[in-house]
């Protein structure tokens, strides 16, 4: 009922193509906007902590992940590395310098592992899908095998991990043992929010058309004039920035005391994968859509689960738990295979055009 | 040149001077490799049959295992364990079938191996819900498997070869030669083929895409088992075999998505490279080159030859 874009006239082109058309839209995002600025004041440091930060550091990852396979077709598993690499590099440019603040650091971070997904991304030029999906296993456990055995990588620890050093931001502790949720939040949000925003436009504009071509049919887009090499790089490298910062994002501000080289295994790829999956592929909201369900619905579950069994009487151990998850998991990534190939995104571009459509679809 | 020398001319120097443990590492490597070629197998099988990557094969495996060992565990029979572990595996196939097959037919291939990533974590979920997630002991003595080594002097030294080794190198080839035959002599056999080379020519001759299907999915499941087996038997039955079953992966480059003498063929040359690398080069950049090496192989061998050394020649057209 209320959701009709009647009477709103668009008078130019930008109007045209903006990304959010309808004024609801726009309406919408930004109450949502609105609303997880406001969350700290309601919610409490577990929800913030356990819930939200996790999430927004998944959904950045999976808009990275998204940008290579989704947008430009390259089937990768190397996001667990190139998350890595970000982290590691975060850690060694913050112990080198700490003068400098350490949110700088984090997006520099993401530039290293813009190099090493160029890298890797080169073979990407002569093989595809499945081929090139065992390629990105090499760097997934190449880079693994670096966080582990090159030791100038975490300092010379003795325990091999990275320990996040105290670090400030306008006189508010930012990372180290104590930091506030809250503040790490706000800085959490503003650069995924902001991250998105780029992204967003990225696959609007010129660059996003020509990954899109590129994913649809190669030789074609090539004969229409679009240089292969430097448009697949292109997406190995921003979509390597994004997991990058991701990863420091998620050892700096998420964990904030320290991680070890096992956080990026083969088994995060997978992870933020089906985020994808599930989320949409090609799709920047998706990636949201896709964290929120990958990584909020367990913890839902986990207290769910307990709390309906319990009045039967009925306990139900973590381990028990933590196998059902999975099983929820794979089920439900076939489910949503089966009943919409395209995710959950396009479940809500349905949803969204029934609704305008109400109640007299044609 | 003193970094040259040592990956250059040293390696080989030890080699030369010590030709029993080169030929141990060679051992090694060999095992190592028909076991990568057993995984590797099962999943040439599906792809050939269903043009289905099915990431699943590697927690079949697992799966199969643990169905064997969690089966006598709870005190049924070794031999008993062994069909209801066979069972177990035809009612994946199924259920695959029934459940994850047919509602995606004529999806992209992308949904299809997603869809079997899917399948992964309901197999591991199901398995830990069942089995737990302890490593498990596999019943080697209890299958009659050989144990025990055999040594012998030669090249100057001694060569120790396990018993399990060689029976699992004589049971891969006898599997192997079975699948062939099956495979070019049976009428299934000839189904399978066709429905390789092209699913609507199949479907008009009047083969039962699903009958293939179950039967496939079936057959890789028992590859599935005897690799957990033989697997379980050298080292242990857990949940971190399924990333070694990644290692199929390279395999089937270095072989060719869809032939099986290239899963043998790749799997001998990633296994041998393997062991030899880790044995001779690994030590010069500390050690553990293993978990990656494989990729790198194959990732270089990609860059020469995009479709494998059997695979069919891709042509691209528009």
């Amino acid at each position: 009922m209320l959701y009709r874009e009647a009477g709103q006239y668009k008078t130019g082109y930008t109007a045209d193509m903006a990304v959010f058309p309808i004024a609801q839209d726009r309406a919408g995002i930004a109450i949502i906007l609105a609303a997880v600025v406001l969350l700290p004041i309601v919610a409490n440091d577990f929800m913030l902590q356990a819930v939200m930060i996790p999430f927004l550091v998944f959904a950045l990852a999976a808009i990275g992940l998204n940008l290579l396979t989704g947008y430009t077709g390259l089937l990768s598993l190397g996001t667990g590395g190139f998350m890595g690499v970000g982290a590691y590099a975060c850690y060694k440019l913050t112990t080198f310098f700490p003068e400098v603040n350490i949110v700088i650091w984090i997006l520099v971070s993401g530039l290293f592992a813009a190099g090493v997904g160029v890298i890797f991304g080169l073979p990407s030029l002569r093989i595809k899908g499945f081929y090139l999906m065992v390629a990105t296993l090499a760097s997934q456990f190449f880079l693994q095998w670096c966080f582990n055995r090159v030791q100038w990588l975490y300092n010379y620890n003795a325990s091999g991990a990275i320990e996040v050093p105290e670090r400030y931001l306008f006189g508010w502790a930012l990372t180290g043992a104590r930091a506030t949720p809250t503040v790490r939040y706000y800085v959490v949000l503003t650069i995924v929010v902001a991250l998105t925003w780029i992204a967003s436009n990225l696959v609007h504009g010129r660059i996003g058309r020509s990954w899109m071509a590129v994913r649809d049919m190669d030789i074609a887009a090539e004969l229409m004039g679009i240089r292969l090499l430097p448009t697949k790089l292109l997406a190995f490298a921003v979509s390597s920035f994004y997991c990058g910062v991701a990863g420091a994002l998620m050892v700096f501000l998420w964990y904030a005391t320290g991680a070890e080289y096992n956080v990026f295994d083969i088994n995060q790829s997978f992870y933020i994968l089906s985020m994808i999956i599930i989320g949409g592929l090609g799709s920047v909201l998706g990636a949201f859509f896709g964290a929120a369900l990958i990584y909020i619905l367990p913890i839902a579950l986990g207290f769910a689960v307990p709390a309906l069994l319990a009045p039967f009487g009925l306990h139900i151990g973590a381990d028990t738990l933590e196998h059902v998850r999975l099983i929820i998991i794979g089920a439900l990534i076939i489910f949503f295979l089966i009943v919409e190939p395209h995710g959950l995104a396009r479940l809500w571009q349905i949803g969204k055009h029934k609704l305008r459509m109400w109640p007299f679809p044609y | 040149m003193d970094v040259l020398y040592k990956v250059l001319v040293d390696p080989f120097l030890q080699m030369g001077g010590a030709p029993d443990l080169f030929v141990q590492t060679l051992w090694e490597g060999f095992v190592v490799g028909t076991l990568y070629a057993l995984i590797a197998l099962g999943f040439v099988l599906i792809f050939k049959a269903s043009g289905v990557f099915n990431f699943a094969q590697g927690i079949m495996v697992v799966f199969a295992a643990l169905t064997l060992v969690g089966l006598y565990e709870k005190g049924v029979p070794a031999y008993a364990a062994l069909l209801l572990a066979i069972g177990a595996m035809f009612l994946i196939a199924l259920g695959t079938e029934r459940l994850v097959l047919r509602p995606l037919v004529n999806q992209p291939d992308i949904i299809l191996f997603m869809a079997t990533f899917g399948l992964t974590y309901v197999l591991i979920g199901l398995g830990e819900l069942i089995f737990g997630g302890s490593p498990k002991v596999m019943i080697a003595d209890q299958l009659l498997l050989p144990k025990g080594d055999i040594t012998f002097q030669a090249f100057g030294g001694i060569v120790q070869l396990q018993k399990i080794d060689i029976a699992a190198a004589v049971i891969a080839s006898l599997m192997i030669a079975a699948l062939a035959v099956f495979f070019q002599k049976t009428r299934i056999g000839r189904a399978l083929r066709a429905v390789a080379d092209s699913h609507k020519a199949a479907l008009s001759v009047g083969i039962s895409l699903n009958q293939i299907w179950v039967i496939v999915w079936f057959t890789a499941g028992v590859v599935a088992l005897v690799t957990g087996i033989m697997w379980g038997a050298r080292s242990e039955v857990s949940f971190a075999l399924q990333i070694i079953a990644l290692k199929a992966l390279p395999v089937l480059i270095l072989g060719g998505f869809t032939s099986i003498p290239g899963a043998i063929v790749g799997g001998l040359i990633i296994g041998l490279g393997e062991k030899l690398g880790e044995f001779y080069w690994g030590g010069l950049v500390g050690g553990g080159i293993e978990s990656w090496l494989a990729y790198m192989i194959a990732l270089i061998f990609l860059l020469f030859r995009p479709q494998g050394l059997f695979g069919e020649r891709i042509i691209e057209r528009i």
